[in-house]
C-alpha cells in the first residue's frame, strides 16, 4: 500500500500524539479533557478504518452485491463513543467541582494552593 | 435450571441493583440493597468456584450465540478464584461502609456512592468473568468510571484532584488497551479469547501483533499501577472515602493483574508474550523498582493512607515478579499473593476507616496512644502490618514464601535480594505507625473509645482470614496451584 492508501492512518497518528500532547502538556484542566477525547477520537477513526474494505459497500444485503464493509467494528466503535462521552462529561463534572472548590482550573495553582496548606 | 444461569446472573444482579439504587435513594435502604447484592454475587461466585473445581471449565453463551457471533463466558479456576475475591471483599467491606460513609459522605449523595459502588463491583465480576476482549474493555470502563465517582466523594477537596488525575491516566490507559484489542481484530478477525488464543501464533510475527501486545501491556500496566505507571494510585487510595480505599485496594487493582495474566498466558501464550517480546525482563525490572521505591517512599509519608498506597505499590510489585520468573512456582506465588494481599490491604484499610471515623484523621502524629485507646482496632492493624511484612503465620508469609522458593528454582538471587530488602522496608514503615501507637505514650486527652461493631467485625474477619490462611494453607495454596497450572499449561 502507498503512502496515500493509509491516509486513514497518519490522520489517526496526527490526531493521537495531537491529542497525547495536550493532555500531557497542557496545565488547563478543560484542555486536558479536550486532549483526551482528540486522543479516543483517533482510536475511533482506527477502528472505523480497519472496517473499510476497498470497494465494499454498505452492509445492507442487497441483490447483485457480493463485497460488503465489515459492520462489527463500527458497532464495537459505538459502544467506545459512548464510553468516550461519559468519561467527557464525568471529567468536566470533576472540573466544576475542582473550580467550585480552588477557585481556579490551571494545575499548578491547584498543585500550589495544595502545598501552602 | 437456574444453576446454568449462574455466569450471567453474576454480572447482571449487581448490574441491576445499581439503579435500583438510584432508585430508593435512602440511604438505610440502599446500603441494605448493596450489602445483600454483594452477597449474592458471593454466594453465586462460591457455586461457581465450587462448580469449576468440581467439573473443570465452565462456558457460557449470551442468548445461545455461539461465540464468534455472541458474547461468550469461559470461566475456569482463575477467573472463579478472582470472581470469589471480588465478591467477598465487596461484601465485608459494604456492611463496614454503613457508619463509616454516613459519616463521611453527605446523606443526599449517599444514594449515588451505592449506586456507584454497585457499578464499580459489576465491572470488576464483568472484566474477571468474560472471554471476549471487546466486552472486556467495556467492563474495564464501567469499573473505572463509577471508581472515579467513588474517589471523588471523598470530604477532603483533593479527592476531586485525585479524582482527575486517575481519570485522566486511566482512561489514557483503557484507550491503550482499546487500540491493542483493535490490532488483533485487525489481524485475526475475531475477539473472543480462545479463537484469539488460536490465531495468534500464525500470525504472531508481525509488526501488528507486536504493535497490540505492547499497546494492551502499556495499558493494563497503568490499571496495574505498575511502577512508574503508579503515579494516580497515592492520592486515589489517601483522599478516597475510608471504605473506597478499602474495596479498591483489595479489588482493583488485583483484576488488572488478572487481566494481565490472561492476555499474557491465555491470548499471545507464554512463549511469544515472555520470549519472543522482552517482557520477563521488563518485568522483573519493573517489580524489583516497585519494591524498592514505593516502599523507601512508604517511609517518609506523614499520612498514613498515603503510606499504606505507597505499600500497595510495592506489592503490586511483588506480583509482577511472580509473573517474571516465568514458571509455574511464580506463578502460584503470584496469583496467591493476589488473595493474600487483598486480605492484608482490606484489613490494613479497614482499620483506617476506624481510626478514621473515631478521630477524624489518618496522620501520624494522631496515632499516639491509639493501641490503649482503641485496642480492637490497633489489634486489626498490627495483624495486617505482620502480615504485610511477611512474619510466619500470617497470610503474608507464605506468599512471600512461595515468591522466595520460586525465585529460588529459577536461582535469580538479585529478586530474593529485593523480596528481603522489601520486607525490611516494610518493617520500617510499619514500626513508625505501631511505635506511635502503643510506644508513644498515653495522652492525657478525653479517652477515645472503639469504633462500632458494625465496622469492628468486618475488619476483625478479614484480620483473622489473615491469620487463618497463614496457618492453614491448603485451599489457598491448593487452588492458586491449580490456577497456576491452568494458566501455564494453557501458554
Amino acid at each position: 500500500m502507498t503512502i496515500a492508501g493509509l491516509y486513514n492512518y497518519w490522520i489517526v497518528i496526527l490526531l493521537m500524539m495531537t491529542g497525547f500532547y495536550v493532555v500531557i502538556a497542557s496545565g488547563n484542566l478543560v484542555k486536558k479533557i479536550i486532549g483526551l477525547n482528540l486522543f479516543q477520537a483517533s482510536v475511533f477513526i482506527l477502528y472505523i478504518s480497519l472496517g473499510k474494505i476497498a470497494d465494499g459497500h454498505a452492509p445492507i444485503l442487497q441483490a447483485g452485491i457480493s463485497n460488503y464493509s465489515n459492520p462489527l467494528p463500527h458497532v464495537l466503535i459505538l459502544t467506545a463513543i459512548v464510553v468516550g462521552v461519559a468519561t467527557t462529561s464525568l471529567g468536566l463534572a470533576l472540573v466544576v467541582r475542582i473550580r467550585e472548590a480552588y477557585d481556579t482550573v490551571e494545575e499548578d495553582e491547584i498543585h500550589d494552593q495544595d502545598e501552602s496548606m | 435450571m437456574i444453576i446454568t444461569q449462574l455466569p450471567a446472573l453474576q454480572v447482571v444482579i449487581p448490574l441491576i441493583a445499581a439503579p435500583l439504587c438510584l432508585l430508593l435513594y435512602r440511604p438505610l435502604a440502599t446500603w441494605l440493597l448493596t450489602v445483600v447484592t454483594s452477597a449474592t454475587a458471593m454466594l453465586i461466585s462460591g457455586l461457581i468456584l465450587a462448580q469449576v473445581l468440581d467439573q473443570g471449565v465452565i462456558d457460557y453463551t449470551f442468548g445461545g450465540w455461539a461465540a464468534p457471533f455472541g458474547i461468550a463466558y469461559r470461566i475456569d479456576l482463575v477467573n472463579a478464584y478472582v470472581l470469589m475475591i471480588v465478591s467477598t471483599i465487596s461484601t465485608i467491606v459494604s456492611v463496614f461502609a454503613r457508619v463509616s460513609v454516613a459519616s463521611e459522605i453527605e446523606a443526599h449523595n449517599q444514594g449515588i456512592f451505592y449506586t456507584a459502588w454497585l457499578l464499580c463491583l459489576t465491572g470488576l465480576l464483568g472484566i474477571a468473568i468474560t472471554g471476549d476482549a471487546f466486552n472486556l474493555f467495556v467492563f474495564l470502563e464501567i469499573s473505572s468510571l463509577s471508581s472515579y465517582v467513588l474517589i471523588a466523594m471523598g470530604n477532603d477537596r483533593r479527592s476531586l484532584t485525585a479524582a482527575f488525575q486517575y481519570l485522566i491516566m486511566g482512561t489514557i490507559g483503557a484507550t491503550f488497551i482499546l487500540i491493542g484489542i483493535g490490532l488483533l481484530y485487525a489481524l485475526t478477525g475475531t475477539l473472543n479469547m480462545l479463537d484469539l488464543a488460536e490465531r495468534i501464533p500464525e500470525v504472531a510475527n508481525t509488526r501488528t501483533a507486536r504493535a497490540g501486545f505492547a499497546f494492551l501491556t502499556v495499558g493494563i500496566g497503568l490499571k496495574i499501577a505498575l511502577f512508574p505507571l503508579h503515579l494516580w494510585l497515592p492520592n486515589a487510595y489517601a483522599y478516597a472515602p475510608s471504605a473506597v480505599s478499602a474495596f479498591l485496594a483489595a479489588t482493583a487493582t488485583k483484576v488488572a493483574v488478572y487481566v494481565l495474566l490472561r492476555f499474557i498466558f491465555s491470548v499471545f501464550g507464554k512463549d511469544f508474550a515472555l520470549d519472543t517480546m522482552p517482557l520477563a525482563l521488563g518485568l522483573a525490572i519493573l517489580g524489583s523498582s516497585a519494591v524498592i521505591f514505593a516502599s523507601a517512599i512508604a517511609i517518609f509519608q506523614d499520612n498514613i493512607k498515603r503510606m499504606l498506597a505507597y505499600s500497595s505499590v510495592a506489592q503490586i510489585g511483588y506480583l509482577i515478579l511472580g509473573v517474571s520468573l516465568v514458571s509455574p512456582a511464580g506463578l502460584t506465588a503470584t496469583i496467591l499473593h493476589l488473595f493474600n494481599h487483598a486480605l492484608m490491604k482490606g484489613a490494613l484499610f479497614l482499620a483506617l476507616g476506624c481510626i478514621a471515623w473515631r478521630i477524624g484523621s489518618s496522620r501520624l502524629g494522631d496515632f499516639k496512644g491509639l493501641g490503649y485507646r482503641m485496642p480492637w482496632t490497633m489489634g486489626v492493624f498490627l495483624i495486617g502490618s505482620l502480615s504485610l511484612v511477611g512474619i510466619p503465620m500470617t497470610a503474608g508469609f507464605i506468599s512471600k514464601w512461595y515468591l522466595v522458593l520460586a525465585a529460588l528454582e529459577r536461582g535469580w538471587w538479585p529478586v530474593l535480594v529485593v523480596i528481603l530488602a522489601g520486607s525490611l522496608l516494610a518493617v520500617i514503615y510499619v514500626w513508625r505507625v505501631i511505635e506511635s501507637a502503643y510506644l508513644g505514650g498515653k495522652d492525657n486527652e478525653a479517652q477515645v473509645g472503639e469504633a462500632p461493631l458494625s465496622m469492628l467485625i468486618p475488619a476483625w474477619i478479614l484480620a483473622l482470614a489473615n491469620l487463618y490462611f497463614g496457618v492453614s494453607t491448603d485451599l489457598s495454596v491448593g487452588v492458586a496451584t491449580e490456577a497456576a497450572t491452568t494458566l501455564f499449561g494453557a501458554g
